[in-house]
């Protein structure tokens, strides 16, 4: 950004890399309380309070209507675009039963299987020892 | 005068630690990526250092986004694995170097580094998986860890080349310290990978190999990407490649390879494991 930019209190358009999420200042902000309630489920009391009654558990975090319908909905393209960070989303995730490859599978339209295989297509071992 | 005798460079996806503590090690899957750690176990056992300086970025034990520090060095006695929210526990405790811890922090602030500094911090995945990796069947750590967090979770993150600046500050503090210690550094995280977005699954095997080629000669070489090219190139998640420069950058003697696995896929990441050996600088 031009310093001249920053002067008129504009920022430079974020750069964009195609199917990337950038966890930037805007969706830290948006995804606050989304985020928030899933650093919760660090504990395992909490959990189970997510699990007895959601909405209940969505109210005490304050959750925007879109978060709380990415969550019933089990929607994680929908928990991504509302802010949620991936290494928070985990923890619900975890809740969900969902592994990485589940959350890969969800967020790229493709079955578990056509996601492993995916990530099987670049398998490489390369092993290098000094003598 | 302390000497960093090597540098230790691993992946810590945590599912490297569901497979440790159900036994995994040889199943087909498992067995290239922990084959890997057969040259490190016998270095380990040859230089058996006292102190283990790890460059790691926490993903979410720690620190939440109500404080994110870029850099946040560790200060405490002793340190604790808890919970991760997925069933991920049981990791030993970890016994800090507090008084190694503040010599850092102060030669690095001296040098206009201003980190965070931590009393009292929660360790995650990231230094637990690289433990077990690295000292297998113990019952306590054999080293002592000064814990050192880079944010690579909110942006804007470190330039690669703060973050070499970063361990590079970090050396030279340790090379300053009076103590007897022998210290390892470690890098965690990486290599390619990427959870999130459509592009979920990304793996960049000839990325990965350029910092593989020019991690011990020219770290140097890495710098020529900036912090988002690096996302572009290795993954969202990917870009823990800053852990492993600061740690490559404490390494200020001279800094030969002597092992290095590269296997592609554990879990959604390409895992890879490199021993670097720090011989000490010649002083005038």
């Amino acid at each position: 950004m031009t310093i001249a930019a920053a002067a008129a209190g504009q920022r430079a358009p974020a750069r964009t890399i195609p199917g990337t999420p950038i966890f930037d200042g805007d969706a830290a902000q948006r995804g606050y309380p989304l985020n928030a309630m899933c650093f919760s489920f660090n504990s395992e009391s909490n959990r189970m309070a997510f699990r007895a009654d959601e909405a209940g558990y969505m109210d005490r975090f304050g959750l925007s209507e879109d978060q709380r319908r990415a969550v019933r909905s089990r929607d994680v393209p929908g928990l991504i675009a509302a802010g949620g960070n991936v290494y928070y989303l985990a923890k619900l995730a975890g809740i969900f039963g969902l592994n990485v490859q589940d959350l890969g599978a969800l967020q790229t339209g493709m079955s578990v299987e056509e996601f492993r295989a995916v990530l099987l297509s670049h398998a490489v071992t390369d092993r290098r020892v000094a003598a | 005068m302390s000497d960093i005798v090597g540098g230790i460079f691993t992946s810590h996806v945590p599912g490297i630690g569901l497979a440790i503590a159900r036994g995994q090690q040889q199943d087909p899957y498992w067995k290239p990526f922990f084959d890997g750690f057969a040259p490190i176990h016998r270095w380990l056992a040859q230089t058996r250092p006292d102190v283990a300086v790890v460059f790691y970025n926490d993903h979410g034990l720690n620190f939440f986004l109500d404080q994110m520090p870029t850099f946040a060095i560790g200060a405490a006695a002793d340190y604790q694995h808890e919970d991760e929210g997925w069933g991920l526990s049981g990791f030993k405790p970890f016994t800090g170097a507090p008084d190694l811890s503040w010599h850092i922090i102060e030669t690095v602030v001296e040098q206009e580094f201003d980190p965070v500094t931590c009393q009292s911090m929660l360790l995650d995945h990231a230094v637990a998986v690289p433990f077990e990796l690295c000292w297998p069947d113990t019952d306590a750590w054999p080293v002592k860890v000064v814990p050192i967090s880079l944010n690579t979770v909110q942006h804007p993150l470190p330039s690669p080349r703060r973050a070499l600046e970063l361990g590079r500050a970090v050396g030279r503090a340790i090379e300053s310290w009076t103590g007897p210690e022998r210290v390892v550094v470690m890098g965690t995280g990486g290599l390619s990978h990427q959870l999130d977005g459509e592009r979920a699954g990304h793996i960049n095997v000839d990325y990965d190999k350029f910092c593989l080629r020019n991690l011990a000669p020219d770290p140097e070489a890495m710098l020529q990407h900036d912090t988002l090219d690096i996302v572009e190139l290795a993954g969202s998640q990917g870009v823990e490649i800053l852990n492993w420069l600061a740690a490559r950058g404490a390494m200020r003697g001279s800094v030969r390879e002597l092992a290095s696995n590269y296997h592609v896929p554990i879990s959604n990441t390409a895992a890879a494991t490199v021993l670097l050996e720090n011989s000490a600088m010649v002083r005038a």
